[in-house]
């Protein structure tokens, strides 16, 4: 894992002074609130609506023990006792108070982390792969090129006030886990045929309320000309992306304007004259950041069997435990998603005995996960039955992941000012609706935003759930057939919206419709791709109900 | 006409008056020049020679383009005053001198004694860019 030197560590004490200073301002007035707002958001403090809301950063997702354990302390310290995971591999907690805010990121500067560009109309937390460092299919650890483009982009001051935010994936495998090409760049970093690694770029993709899936504007970028190019992909938007219409100012929206041959055109006139500017780190810094994400030492000769005799056990093992590149051992994610739960809600406790059993069972590893999910990437298959137990016990032992109960929600009207809808009450109303069924189902990704805005990925969901306003009144619009990954496609609107039991209804007759119709091995989205949206349509609007 | 609070510049300010980059193009004697957000900067390279004054306006602090703009003409070897004009707040003063501002006339004087510590605050940088401020990599690496 990535260990700050004195450099990183004065960059995010001098963000915390300099935070305290504006909080000072703001507190004895010399500052207006709408001169603070943009520098408390790039703070990631949000005003929300029965509170501030404070979002910490997890660069690319991964967590050590004694931060997992700060943030679990924080929550109790200065929240409810617990904190909401997001789907930019973030915490967030949503009862702060201003005037403490500052002891907070104090705090989270003793253990190497922050609050920094976690809102704003800049480049956030750069996310990646959940699995990093831990999977086989990848071509490299893709942190390390995440960990270069968090430093390029903290405090970047030529793109602290960008058209609109702007979000950063970075993966290393063809099997997508990170939903980088609905990011404003995705990187994909890959081998050529020479060999040799490089950077293919993704730009303009995105949710919100036009979603695009991000074209390839360049298939290999030598991976010592990365952050240059990105610069260029940055300047060219900073400087063209629109500012008329904060709907149309996402770098999705320029690139579709433009086309993407010419803003691909004017990012490599760009580059040009940014290859001469010396503004790309040495590898011998890439290589400082690598030696930092080598391998655990992983134990050899261990022990490939595992004791499936308790039935609960088993079911949780083949819901939940992937493939570890190393024998031996496996990838545990813990569902943060318990029946009739708010997706992604973890208390203090729980928060602190993940960090236990991470300390213990996974090299000090965790990470947050996309899909608002723990993971402990290193455990010993041996350990496995130790590690399921005390998840249990805890709460944290549902066995669901990538099942209809996984749902990834935004936190909706409950807690958000730009919401239309709640997004909480539905998805816990489906999760009970098909607790005990979610094995039968199968793989079914559903996804709920309580607005346009998308934060929840409705887009991206098997099935995604989106609440409007309708007069006055909270609707549910259904919509089928989105995915993210290798094979990202975008939902379609089944037709009319429901009201909140409505919408779980249709949900219902929409997976009764797959469960009549699929073939050997579907997924829910599989069939759906074969048979087409009319069958679903049919049944969902259906007169008599089903 | 706005005054300059800040100025690290030791030369005698120009004394002409800032004007437009479309009348630029026309008055071939005019040696100060005001972007606005929507201008290219880079219409004005082949006749840095000839410029003392750049403003560069910022109608709303939200609005980056000039940064784009500044580190731009910097880039191209423009040693000239490069001021930042409009709503210039005390939180952006650092990113503004990283771009290659080296004076600055906001809308609202701001508190002296604020924008001394603004300016300060970050002992180090990340991204190396017109400023000469090497980069934290540099640093690490001996190349500073």
């Amino acid at each position: 894992m990535y260990k700050y030197d004195s450099y990183d560590q004065a960059m995010v004490d001098a963000r915390v002074a300099e935070f305290r200073d504006q909080v000072r301002r703001r507190l004895d007035g010399s500052l207006a609130e709408e001169q603070f707002r943009p520098l408390r958001l790039m703070n990631g403090l949000y005003l929300q609506l029965h509170a501030y809301m404070l979002r910490v950063a997890v660069p690319y997702g991964t967590l050590n023990s004694a931060q997992m354990t700060m943030l679990g302390d924080i929550a109790d310290k200065y929240d409810r006792g617990y904190g909401h995971f997001t789907t930019r591999q973030n915490i967030q907690y949503n009862w702060i108070k201003l005037e403490e805010a500052p002891d907070i990121l104090a705090d989270l500067a003793k253990v190497e982390m922050h609050a920094i560009q976690t809102s704003g109309n800049c480049i956030r937390n750069t996310t990646s792969d959940q699995y990093a460092g831990a999977i086989a299919d990848e071509v490299v650890d893709p942190r390390p090129y995440a960990e270069l483009i968090r430093q390029w982009s903290t405090f970047h001051p030529e793109f602290s006030f960008l058209p609109r935010k702007f979000k950063m994936a970075v993966i290393a495998s063809d099997t997508d886990r990170a939903a980088m090409r609905l990011h404003d760049i995705g990187i994909q970093i890959v081998r050529n045929d020479a060999g040799e690694l490089g950077a293919a770029f993704y730009v303009g993709g995105g949710m919100g309320r036009t979603p695009m899936i991000a074209p390839c504007i360049n298939a290999f970028v030598p991976i010592d000309q990365m952050i240059t190019y990105s610069e260029a992909c940055l300047r060219v938007y900073n400087r063209h992306g629109r500012r008329d219409n904060k709907y149309k100012a996402r770098i999705k929206i320029l690139v579709h304007e433009l086309g993407k041959d010419e803003y691909t055109r004017q990012v490599e006139a760009e580059f040009a004259h940014l290859r001469t500017q010396n503004i790309e780190p040495p590898l011998a810094e890439l290589e400082r950041i690598k030696a930092q994400f080598a391998d655990p030492p992983f134990e050899i000769a261990l022990d490939e069997t595992v004791d499936r005799s308790d039935p609960d056990f088993a079911v949780w093992l083949d819901n939940n435990v992937q493939v570890h590149k190393a024998p031996g051992y496996a990838i545990v994610t813990i569902s943060l998603k318990p029946v009739g739960g708010i997706p992604g809600d973890a208390s203090a406790d729980q928060i602190r005995l993940m960090a236990r059993l991470a300390k213990r069972y996974s090299f000090d590893e965790l990470r947050v996960t996309h899909a608002q999910n723990i993971v402990l990437p290193h455990v010993r298959k041996a350990d496995l039955h130790a590690v399921w137990q005390q998840l249990d016990e805890a709460g944290l032992g549902t066995p669901n992941l990538d099942k209809i109960g996984d749902i990834i929600a935004c936190p909706g009207l409950d807690y958000c000012s730009l919401a239309n809808a709640r997004s909480i009450p539905v998805a816990q109303k489906i999760s009970e609706r098909f607790a005990g069924r979610e094995q039968e189902i199968g793989e079914l990704k559903l996804k709920i935003s309580g607005c346009i805005n998308a934060c929840g990925h409705h887009h991206a969901g098997h099935i995604g759930i989106l609440g409007v306003d309708r007069k006055g009144v909270e609707n549910y619009q259904l919509l089928l057939g989105g995915s993210e990954g290798a094979d990202t496609s975008l939902g379609t609107i089944t037709g009319p919206g429901f009201n909140e039991e409505g919408i779980v209804d249709a949900v219902e007759k929409a997976t009764s419709v797959y469960l009549a119709n699929r073939q050997d091995g579907e997924r829910f989205l599989d069939t759906y791709r074969r048979i087409g949206m009319a069958p679903f349509k049919d049944a969902i609007y259906a007169k008599d109900a089903v | 006409m706005v005054e300059t609070q800040l100025r690290f510049r030791d030369d005698e300010p120009a004394g002409d008056p800032a004007v437009t980059v479309d009348s630029f193009g026309e008055q071939t004697n005019a040696s100060a020049v005001r972007i606005e957000p929507g201008d290219d900067a880079r219409v004005l390279l082949p006749h840095l020679d000839r410029i003392r004054l750049v403003e560069v306006n910022f109608p709303v602090f939200g609005d980056g383009r000039g940064y784009s703009a500044a580190r731009i003409l910097r880039e191209a070897g423009y040693t000239g005053e490069l001021r930042a004009v409009g709503d210039v707040l005390i939180d952006q003063l650092a990113f503004l001198r990283r771009c290659g501002f080296d004076s600055f006339a906001p809308e609202h004087p701001l508190n002296a004694a604020d924008a001394e510590a603004a300016l300060a605050r970050y002992p180090e940088v990340y991204s190396p860019t017109v400023d000469g401020r090497p980069a934290i990599w540099a640093k690490r690496h001996g190349l500073a």
